[in-house]
């Protein structure tokens, strides 16, 4: 999205219930600041992302997309996020075939005690995906307006 | 060579990782060359992880470990002080620009049954 | 059907008004599809709040409500019970988190406005596709199923059962009273293990509550939570339990004498039938078949004539008891690792290299020696003794030992050492120690009598090898704080074995769908906050089964499980979680990927007939267990043909959500 001749990309955060959610609430205590183009949704668990809402996030024009969970071994339900770290393996190699750049999707493990991880996270992937700039990949175009 | 190349040069050559130490002190107890040597298997790594190279490089009682394995084998936490000893033989080996046995001599002295790196080392101390 | 949706902004005081235009939020979510009323407010979630939201349910009508406000983990619940209130069905509410996620995080004013509208508008989206949920209720059976009879079971039995709870103990051996059984004296007291363990064995077998089955194994374990079914063997005794007095007779005069006896750890023999030990409860003869001569080549029955009450039964068979139970405990208990990949320290060759279990037997009144410390290879006093610790424990990745330390090897290596040095003052004793570890009430200062009072030799280094050698075991150990190597002559060595998990441990677990770490310990539910439950709803973990402890903290772990299994019990109905797994059987092909995800083992399969072009078709599906199902969502992605769905994070509500996002 061009803002006064400036990209903003549009980005999606997916976060587990238990520990990435949270970890954002305490960058939000913290007042730790992360662009607003970064929009969170909460799943239950990073294994509830199913890797076709990534597919249709790209389709819908967002510019990237970033699963957080909690850290390997520390799942609420005990292997959610082992589950979902092979899914995004391969989804990663899928989007790869597609041309997709592989910055534009990102697995990060967040507990519920790093905000300020979760801040540099998003920090970090906000600035990669504006400088890849715009997806147009796999951009529906009878999505735009 | 500087100092913290040489201390990559060691641990590269080895593989050996010294912080997974926890100084129990097996290697010393089971070493049989304990008398020959002024820096004992244990002493040894911690003197790796701290990086004193220099001091082990010089150290006479390099030559004198056997090479037998015994600390490799009994090790609970798999950090092979043999192999870090051969490491620092080689750095000084290397330093000096030598290398003692051509390649194309060892096929023939291989003795199958040995463990390889027993029969380099012992070629290394012995033609030194 | 459109929902009517009421959309309600917070302020939070100036938390999110200085930073978003929150009328102006109201004003544009106000234009969303679906919504018929919108409004902000200045704290929502305080009394006045609450009644502005439960009116404007009732005066619009509203299907779904909205809340932009804090963090649905600050007060998700509370506008659950509010919209309630109103006659809404709880999970008709969404929230938008327009604090922590955004006026916290921006100071622009305008981006802020803009992305709580998206936030807001993402969460109308998603309640647009909210359906009413309700929790499922179970009922509980009020009965506890404990597995394994040592000091940690018999613990949690005794305090479910004086709860008023009935309770049944399954325990392999002959008797309960476990490890704790074999021990002489207990660290850093020195009560004799036997003084304290037995009254509590003996409570346990009067409590009327608890029934115990000995000499029985947990053959299959169904259900969940509140309703587990179990099936239990209880293994043929060739005894006659009913008729049995335990007087002993038989056990003395059995022809079979060459029997190893493994309460002695295999140091002395017992007869073919045996009663483990004086004490044991039930106080019931068992016959070893492996030994037996009547049950083998049908001979002898010295046993059968002498018994006065008639109790041998040579034909018996294993039988098996079928039971609910609401709660399941795991006290399987541990037990010392094998020294046979510890050939450097020379007990496969020698007598008289023991592990400190088996030094535990010789120091033990009761034990093969009457409690005098003798060499087991020529019964001679010993004058100088080698205790090695760490014997297994803390080997990382040498494939020999477990990575762990075995938590329990320095006390009572201390409490070796000491009570050789008392009882025979004239021996030499030396411990060889890589650390220390006593931390504990009254651990260190145990440890520095030992050596300060007691004269025990304390040397900071390992034992590299042992060699028995003219009837002595030359030790060549380290002493690293000398720098020396020494060379010690002993007349025995004691090896502190690292404690593993029971054997059977793995195959119960799976049988229980309860998670293990790599060491097959069974693992808590969280590891600070929840640490004697496990992940699986019902079943709860008591003693060492669950990671190395000594005797007070397996007891007080014990009394713990039996507190939250007690919690568990007095409820009459269990209410589940509504946000869970929801096959859609007209599209399941029965394929199994969701049962080889699920964590919980809630997902079975039924055969169920359906309509089709053919005619009536009978088809295998999948079928969620409510009150099992924790609601990850796992099954819901391995799904192929997308069949699976998750309640209240549905496929489509996700969807709606991310579409909304990226508008």
């Amino acid at each position: 999205m061009q803002v006064n001749g400036e990209f903003k990309p549009k980005i999606v955060a997916f976060c587990c219930n238990w520990c990435s959610y949270a970890g954002a609430d305490l960058a939000g205590n913290n007042r730790l600041n992360y662009p607003a183009e970064v929009k969170i949704i909460r799943i239950p668990c990073s294994c509830r992302l199913n890797p076709m809402f990534i597919l249709r996030a790209f389709q819908r024009g967002a510019d990237g997309v970033i699963l957080c969970g909690c850290h390997p071994g520390d799942c609420h339900y005990t292997t959610g996020n082992y589950y979902a770290r092979r899914r995004m393996t391969l989804l990663f190699s899928m989007l790869d075939y597609l041309g997709i750049e592989r910055e534009r999707t990102r697995v990060e493990w967040v507990s519920a005690a790093e905000g300020a991880k979760f801040a540099a996270t998003m920090n970090d992937f906000v600035q990669t995906v504006t400088k890849l700039g715009e997806n147009r990949r796999l951009e529906d175009l009878r999505c735009k307006k | 060579m500087k100092q913290e190349n040489l201390i990559d040069a060691v641990r590269d050559s080895s593989g050996v990782n010294p912080r997974k130490c926890m100084k129990c002190g097996k290697c010393t107890a089971t070493c049989p060359a304990f008398e020959a040597m002024e820096y004992h298997p244990h002493q040894f790594v911690d003197m790796v992880e701290r990086g004193k190279i220099e001091q082990l490089m010089q150290s006479k009682g390099i030559w004198n470990c056997l090479s037998c394995f015994a600390c490799v084998e009994r090790c609970p936490r798999n950090v092979k002080p043999a192999q870090l000893i051969e490491a620092v033989r080689l750095a000084v080996i290397r330093q000096q620009g030598m290398n003692h046995l051509k390649p194309e001599q060892i096929p023939e002295l291989l003795n199958p049954d040995l463990p390889q790196q027993a029969i380099t080392s012992a070629f290394r101390k012995y033609r030194k | 059907m459109m929902h009517r949706i009421g959309v309600f902004v917070c302020w939070c005081g100036s938390n999110i008004a200085a930073t978003v235009d929150v009328k102006r939020v109201a004003e544009e979510l106000g234009k969303q599809p679906g919504v018929v009323f919108a409004t902000d407010y200045q704290y929502m979630c305080s009394q006045s709040g609450q009644e502005l939201i439960q009116s404007a349910i009732k005066e619009h009508a509203l299907t779904g409500v909205v809340i932009c406000s804090c963090s649905p983990q600050m007060h998700e619940t509370t506008f659950r019970r509010t919209v309630s209130k109103a006659g809404l069905n709880p999970y008709m509410l969404e929230i938008a988190n327009i604090r922590e996620q955004c006026s916290w995080i921006h100071k622009d004013k305008e981006t802020g406005t803009e992305k709580a509208i998206v936030l807001g508008r993402a969460a109308i989206a998603k309640v647009q596709l909210n359906a009413p949920l309700k929790a499922g209720e179970t009922p509980v059976t009020k009965r506890a199923l404990v597995i394994g009879g040592g000091i940690a079971g018999i613990q949690t039995a005794l305090d479910i059962a004086e709860a008023g709870y009935p309770v049944d103990i399954v325990e392999s051996q002959p008797t309960i009273g476990g490890k704790m059984a074999q021990l002489d004296k207990t660290f850093p007291t020195l009560d004799c293990a036997a003084c304290i363990l037995t009254p509590r064995m003996v409570d346990a077998n009067q409590q009327e509550n608890i029934t115990i089955y000995a000499y029985s194994e947990v053959e299959a374990v169904t259900g969940f939570v509140g309703n587990f079914h179990a099936k239990i063997r209880r293994k043929a005794r060739y005894v006659d339990e009913t008729k049995c007095t335990g007087c002993g007779l038989c056990t003395e005069k059995c022809p079979q004498k060459n029997v190893p006896n493994e309460f002695n750890l295999g140091m002395d023999h017992r007869r073919a039938v045996y009663i483990p030990f004086a004490q044991a409860v039930p106080k019931i003869a068992t016959i070893d078949a492996n030994y037996c001569k009547m049950l083998q080549e049908g001979k002898c029955g010295v046993c059968s004539k002498i018994c006065a009450a008639g109790a041998i039964d040579y034909k018996q068979q294993d039988t098996f008891v079928e039971q609910d139970y609401g709660a399941i405990v795991v006290a399987t208990g541990f037990r010392p690792i094998s020294m046979e990949k510890f050939d450097e320290y020379a007990y496969s060759q020698s007598p008289d290299v023991v592990t400190s279990l088996e030094f535990e037997r010789l120091m033990n009144a009761a034990g093969p020696t009457s409690g005098t410390l003798l060499r087991p290879s020529d019964g001679t006093h010993p004058k100088t003794l080698v205790f090695v610790q760490c014997v297994g424990s803390r080997c990382s990745d040498d494939g020999r030992g477990k990575p762990y330390c075995s938590k329990i090897c320095c006390m009572y290596t201390a409490k070796h050492a000491m009570l050789c040095r008392e009882k025979y003052p004239d021996t030499d004793v030396y411990v060889f120690y890589i650390d220390v570890r006593a931390p504990g009430k009254n651990f260190d200062e145990f440890y520095r009598r030992a050596a300060e009072e007691y004269g025990v030799h304390y040397i900071k280094g390992q034992v590299g090898k042992i060699v028995p050698e003219d009837g002595k075991l030359k030790v060549q150990a380290s002493d690293l704080l000398a720098n020396e190597q020494l060379h010690i002559d002993a007349d025995m060595v004691i090896l502190a074995a690292a404690i593993e998990p029971n054997p059977t441990a793995r195959s119960l677990a799976t049988m229980l769908t309860t998670p293990m770490d790599t060491n097959d310990f069974f693992t808590e539910a969280h590891p600070k906050l929840r640490p004697v439950e496990s992940a699986t709803a019902g079943i709860f973990l008591s003693g060492t089964c669950q990671g190395p402890k000594d005797i007070p903290e397996t007891v007080s772990q014990a009394s713990a499980c039996a507190a939250k299994v007690m919690g568990l019990l007095h409820k009459d109905r269990l209410v589940g979680n509504p946000c869970i797994a929801q096959p859609d059987e007209l599209m399941c092909n029965g394929c199994s990927s969701c049962e080889k995800v699920c964590p919980y083992g809630a997902i079975t399969y039924a055969d169920k007939e359906f309509r089709t072009f053919e005619g009536m078709k009978v088809r295998r599906v999948a079928q969620v267990n409510p009150a099992v199902c924790q609601g990850c969502g796992a099954c819901t992605v391995a799904c192929p043909s997308g069949a699976m769905d998750l309640k209240g994070f549905s496929n489509r509500q996700i969807m709606a959500e991310v579409d909304a996002i990226c508008k």
